[in-house]
């Protein structure tokens, strides 16, 4: 007989949300598909065995990238690589697609959802740090009608968020960062495809003259959750971008961070790859900047 | 079991498949189309590799009931006639790309996509071959090899393969 791996589950694929928000309050295992990019494996190696798996795939009305308001919105079933390859998102978000572009494989991205990516909350995921960095907002629907929450109070804790188990996240929006803003996005990774050691996004906006107006620095890979550093964003608030204020804001990120240690890399080794990280991708987003483009690097 | 229906390399098949059966067992066991390999079942390796809709995925981490409706295509369609291959194929050949060929399937429907998407664009930027194959794990060859290959097959490099064993036909 053939194989099969996971263990047994009833299947349902939902045609609405509204069905797929029933599907999921009827059984307390039930549990939500998307893309399966995560959600697969662990049920191939048996780490979930849920009742039900609703499937929102065929949920098509979900599947968009939009620009309201300031806001990028990407909706639940809009796969990474599509939303990678927007125009939207390449004309307004360069960062969100530069993140994407280091999930796994182009292979993984044409299945799995940028909305999955932050439900399933991998503490090495780029996107919970993006969307922290970014301030986004995560849009669900659940039987008491929609929630939406906060990215500082939605990531909880390792493959935990602050989402209750009936509810479903329909979209993610992403606040606009002003008009020049510059970006970054890096990662160590033992191997291109893998999963982040640390990662670390940066913007930041500066007046014509290159005094820092606004930094925003999310780091990943160094706790339960992706991380901002309001230290080292308020030492660069109001002072020129220079090489050395991004080397201080390096030290002070390093001083404020407590990564674990694990098989992958020692905390000791996760802090100083932060610290370079910080400093590194804040140099790339000042030149990114107006001020940072014109002057001679 | 619910009753589906797949569309596998342009022919439609009913299917009572169980709710967790993966599209790799389905494809393998069920029609026997056994050119889709079974690494890893993890998503890591990229033997199983097919195209769903024209898109590279991994048939490893997609449930049998999830690809109703629509359109798979395996290893098994690729080459155009019993005796010719796929430009992707001959390459592969040519420039001696694979050694026990157990990751050579996935590999190769990876490269037809890219393929197709060349033919309607012109080209495929380097660092995208580059890309593609990192989604592969090929224990025998190394890169060397396949990477020459991909580059032919996709119009990147016209030079032939220096690695060619003695005799390969073209
Ligand atoms: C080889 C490999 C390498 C990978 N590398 C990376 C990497 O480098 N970085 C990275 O971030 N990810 C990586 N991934 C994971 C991949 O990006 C997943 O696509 C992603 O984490 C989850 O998205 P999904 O749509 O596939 O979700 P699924 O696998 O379908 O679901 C994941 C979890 O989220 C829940 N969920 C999904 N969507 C919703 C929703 N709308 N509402 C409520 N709950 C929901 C599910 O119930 C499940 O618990 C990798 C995967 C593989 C197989
Ligand atoms: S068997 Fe599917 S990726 Fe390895
Ligand atoms: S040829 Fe043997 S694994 Fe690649």
């Amino acid at each position: 007989m053939a194989a099969v791996k996971p263990a047994p589950f009833t299947y349902r694929r939902a045609a609405t949300l509204g069905e797929a928000v029933d599907l999921l309050a009827a059984d307390p295992d039930a549990k939500v598909i998307a893309g399966g990019q995560s959600l697969v494996p662990m049920l191939n190696m048996r780490l979930a065995r849920p009742g039900t798996l609703v499937d929102i795939g065929a949920l098509s009305a979900l599947d968009y990238v939009d620009v309201v308001a300031g806001r990028l919105e990407v909706g639940a079933t809009a796969t990474q690589a599509d939303v990678a390859a927007h125009p939207l998102v390449r004309a307004h978000l360069p960062v969100l697609a530069a993140a994407i572009a280091r999930i796994g494989h182009s292979q993984i991205r044409n299945r799995g959802t940028v909305c999955g990516s932050i439900a399933h909350h991998d503490p090495s995921a780029e996107l919970p740090a993006v969307a922290l960095a970014l301030d986004a907002e995560i849009l669900a629907f659940g039987p008491r009608g929609p929630v939406s929450y906060a990215a500082a109070s939605f990531f909880t804790g390792t493959f935990d968020t602050a989402l209750a188990a009936d509810e479903i996240v329909t979209a993610v929006q992403f606040p606009l960062p002003a008009p020049a803003t510059g970006w970054a996005f890096a990662e160590v990774a033992r191997r291109s495809g893998d999963f982040a050691l640390v990662g670390c996004v940066a913007l930041l906006r500066t007046d014509a003259a290159g005094t820092v107006e606004e930094a925003r620095l999310a780091l990943f890979g160094v706790a339960s959750t992706p991380v901002r550093l309001p230290e080292a964003e308020d030492l660069l608030t109001g002072r020129p971008a220079t090489a050395e204020a991004f080397e201080e804001a390096a030290r002070v990120a390093a001083e404020h961070l407590d990564p674990g240690s694990d098989s992958h890399a020692s905390a000791d080794y996760r802090r100083e790859v932060a610290a370079h990280l910080v400093a590194t991708t804040l140099a790339d987003a000042f030149a990114r900047t107006p001020a940072g483009s014109t002057a001679d690097a | 079991m619910p009753e589906i229906t797949l569309h596998v390399n342009g022919r439609e098949h009913r299917l009572d498949v169980p709710d967790r059966m993966l599209l790799t067992d389905a494809l393998r066991d069920r029609l026997g189309l056994t050119g889709t390999h079974v690494g890893c079942e993890h998503g890591v390796c990229g033997a199983c590799t097919v195209l769903m809709d024209d898109r590279p995925v991994r048939a490893c981490l997609t449930l049998a009931v999830q690809a109703e409706g629509r359109r798979i295509r395996t290893v098994e369609s690729v080459a155009p006639s019993e005796d010719a291959l796929h430009p992707v194929q001959q390459a592969m050949r040519d420039c001696h790309g694979l050694q026990c060929g157990f990751c050579t399937p996935g590999i190769v429907m990876s490269l037809v996509a890219l393929h197709e998407r060349a033919e309607g664009a012109g080209t495929v930027a380097e660092e995208e071959i580059d890309e593609t194959l990192s989604g592969h794990l090929c224990r025998c060859t190394g890169y060397r090899n396949i990477t020459a290959a991909a580059r032919r097959a996709l119009g990147a490099d016209t030079a032939p393969c220096e690695h060619a064993p003695e005799g390969a036909d073209r």
